[in-house]
């Protein structure tokens, strides 16, 4: 490989990269605004100036192709003075009002104005002053007088989302972000241009004001909007989720998320309508239970049917861990009527990103055996059976069947018994009369499968009444760390929920079957020693940035350590 | 070193002990003519200086809007973590407000570093220091407790100014 010479220190490059690839490859950061990893260059801000000996004047980094010998200077006396007249350019027309933009904290002419600049205006003239709170689409909002008129998020929408929307008019220090006539910045990916803003010149119409990036804590898990699993951070406030934000990962999602996953998949998370604690129906009304007293009603009434009465359907969504535990449990009730819902929307997907199937782990529900193989229906054969009378008991695991699709209820509304375990009260559990409180997919601990079949894994952002954040190892915020339950933001609201597969765990308990199980970690230990398509596997060895199964290897085991129970 | 001998090293005059006593006498008889600090509190008050620190409150300009813009900066250098900010938009120049502006008093340990950080001169330390609940609610300060006229605050004001 050929090596090029930046501070004194030798780096290896690959032929056609650029200086300031090469230097971010080896670790070290040439300032820039306009430049971006996954975009074009541009080559309009000048911050990224360096000194390449040979060279009559100075360079940009982003566009100068590494040669074999070059020596690069990026802290040199002439590149310092440079760079700091570029940033009092910059500040010239910026209106510097920091306490009042959302982007503080995060905000790269913050950071660069700390570190690359004077810190002192020779402007002494009245600032430029442009349009504010323009509504560029339904999601974003832009503030003309704090662009920088980078183009990030012009080439975003050409490059990345393949619509184009944006665009500069004017000249000169007049110059502003618009969208074309009759256009608005509404594409499915639109959010995105707020994170690649270095500024705070586009925000999140969703997020604005509601609070500054250093209250909040950020988990690094998996959005749950559809079988792409994009790699997001999760923020959270007082145990309240506040915005989520794409994380890299160049396998699944690079920079980006679509902005359906952005806004719709966690407000049902702090929402009023969550199940808080085991509830049974008396007289019509469902009633708030304890445990013990909703599996004991659960198994009276489960026992009360013929095995073939009974079917259990799951979500697709489930993760790979309480998928493992419900078929576990089904099998050893010896219950056949097994199998998880499907939701695919065809003709929503798209080549960006965005996957017809709207569940998160179809894949590993399928690969944990939760399926009709036993002889015997499929979910289609359930609803029919159902309608026609022949099933009389169900129990429904993480899925709003009614939601899903409204024909449902007509076949829900004949059961004799309905067991649901849900996150929120809806229409389907206003027909069940034993509702299991279940966690989000941001209370717990788990892994999902997408669709090209790489595990990923999801990490708890909210805690429930049996969580504690410090305990159980979560992100926290400096308000995390140091408040008490006398804060009025330590008051905040807990639900009394359990993850499924502890959920299972009890029930199966109450029919006789224990499960040593007190973490999801160790049911994944079990699969990884009982499925060889997980050997060698850990939630250490997942990380962060998941791992790609050799699916084409697959092969599916029977359960191991199975016990069959009378019911 | 070496070893004192401590009833060697006294002089006359201090080994008779009397003389030592005397002299105590006479400051305590001294300072029973000199003028009196101790004041009747609560019957009288006491004025702080500008400098004084109390309980931090929030400047209401006349047109009875704050000057704070919910920046987060004071709730961030709080080193009790007594403030708590909740921003949200208006229709002003100034786009952000504090919908919520909560200082728990019980936590607050009067360093002023709020008053400092503050960008808009929207925090200070006012003149205050009877701060008595009977309650952990009481001492939870909102925006009707902490907003007070600029015009009340113009000493702590132009004494902030001097270091700025
Ligand atoms: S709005 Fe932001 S991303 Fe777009 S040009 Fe201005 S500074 Fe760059
Ligand atoms: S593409 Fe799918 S996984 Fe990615 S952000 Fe959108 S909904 Fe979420
Ligand atoms: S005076 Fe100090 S302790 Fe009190 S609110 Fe201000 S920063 Fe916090
Ligand atoms: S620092 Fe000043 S402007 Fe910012 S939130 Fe506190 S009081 Fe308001």
């Amino acid at each position: 490989m050929p090596k090029l010479i930046i501070d004194g220190k030798e780096i290896e490059f690959n032929p056609g990269q650029t200086v300031i690839q090469a230097a971010k490859e080896n670790g070290i950061d040439i300032p820039h605004f306009c430049w971006h990893p996954s975009l074009s260059i541009s080559g309009n801000c000048r911050v990224c100036l360096v000194e390449i000996e040979k060279m009559p004047k100075l360079v940009i980094s982003c566009s100068t192709p590494a040669t074999e010998g070059m020596v690069v200077q990026t802290q040199s006396e002439k590149v310092v003075a440079a760079r700091n007249a570029v940033m009092e350019f910059f500040l010239i027309n910026h209106p510097l009002d920091c306490p009042i933009c959302d982007e503080a904290g995060e905000c790269k002419l913050q950071d660069y104005a700390y570190q690359h600049s004077v810190g002192e205006s020779r402007f002494t003239e009245e600032k430029n002053h442009k349009e504010k709170r323009v509504e560029l689409g339904p999601n974003v909002m832009f503030d003309g007088e704090r662009c920088i008129s980078c183009s990030r998020c012009i080439r975003f929408c050409d490059e990345i989302a393949g619509k184009k929307e944006l665009t500069f008019i004017k000249r000169g220090d007049r110059v502003t972000i618009t969208t074309f006539p009759g256009k608005k910045l509404e594409n499915p990916y639109s959010i995105n241009v707020t994170d690649i803003c270095p500024v705070g010149a586009l925000t999140n119409r969703d997020f604005r004001f509601k609070s500054r990036v250093w209250e909040m804590a950020p988990t690094k898990t998996i959005c749950s909007g559809c079988a792409r699993g994009c790699n997001i951070d999760v923020w959270t406030r007082n145990n309240e989720i506040l915005r989520l934000t794409p994380r890299f990962n160049n396998d699944v999602n690079s920079y980006w998320m679509c902005d359906n996953g952005r806004l719709n998949t966690f407000k049902h998370i702090n929402a009023n309508d969550r199940v808080n604690g085991p509830h049974i129906r008396k007289e019509g009304e469902l009633i708030k239970v304890g445990w013990d007293e909703a599996y004991a009603k659960t198994l009276s009434e489960l026992k009360s049917f013929a095995k073939d009465e009974i079917a259990v359907l799951t979500s697709a969504s489930l993760t790979v861990e309480d998928a493992y535990l419900v078929s576990k449990f089904v099998r050893s009730i010896n219950v056949k009527n097994f199998d998880f819902v499907k939701n695919i929307v065809p003709g929503s997907g798209d080549a960006i990103l965005i996957q017809e199937d709207k569940t998160t782990n179809a894949k590993g529900v399928e690969l944990m055996g939760v399926d009709s193989s036993k002889g015997g229906l499929k979910f289609d054969e359930i609803i029919s059976h159902i309608e026609s009378g022949r099933i009389k008991a169900v129990v429904l695991i993480e899925q709003d069947l009614i939601g899903l699709n409204s024909a449902f209820e007509k076949a829900l509304a004949k059961l004799d018994f309905l067991v649901a375990l849900a996150t929120n009260f809806d229409t389907t559990t206003s027909l069940a009369n034993v509702v299991f409180p279940a966690s989000t997919y941001a209370e717990k601990n788990g892994t999902w499968i997408n669709f090209q079949g790489r595990i990923q894994r999801i990490r708890p952002a909210v805690t429930t009444i049996e969580m504690e954040r410090s305990l159980d190892g979560m992100s926290l915020s400096r308000w995390d760390k140091f408040g008490t339950d006398f804060d009025s933001w330590g008051k905040s609201q807990k639900n009394d929920a359990r993850p499924t597969w502890k959920i299972i765990s009890g029930l199966a308990n109450a029919f006789g079957t224990k499960y040593k199980f007190t973490m999801a970690e160790e049911i994944f230990n079990e699969i990884a020693h009982t499925n060889p398509l997980f050997s060698g596997l850990d939630y250490d060895v997942i990380g962060e940035r998941g791992v790609q199964l050799k699916t084409e290897t697959m092969q599916i085991p029977p359960l191991a350590g199975q016990k069959k129970v009378k019911i | 070193m070496a070893k004192k001998n401590r009833l060697k090293d006294l002089s006359f005059g201090q080994r008779i002990y009397i003389t030592e006593i005397l002299k105590g006498l006479r400051l305590t008889l001294k300072n029973m003519f000199l003028p009196k600090f101790t004041m009747q509190y609560p019957e009288v008050k006491f004025d702080p200086p500008a400098s004084y620190r109390g309980r931090p409150v929030l400047a209401m300009e006349e047109n009875g809007q704050e000057r704070c813009v919910a920046c987060g900066l004071c709730s961030r250098v709080c080193p009790a973590l007594a403030i708590e900010v909740q921003a949200a938009e208006t229709e002003n120049e100034k786009e952000r407000y504090p919908v919520k502006f909560e200082i728990n008093m019980l936590r607050c340990i009067f360093c002023g570093f709020c008053e400092e950080v503050c960008p808009e001169e929207a925090i200070l330390m006012s003149k205050d220091y009877e701060l008595a609940f009977t309650n952990r609610a009481d001492a939870i300060y909102g925006k009707d407790k902490l907003l007070t006229p600029v015009s009340k605050l113009q000493d702590r004001i132009n004494f902030v100014r001097q270091f700025k």
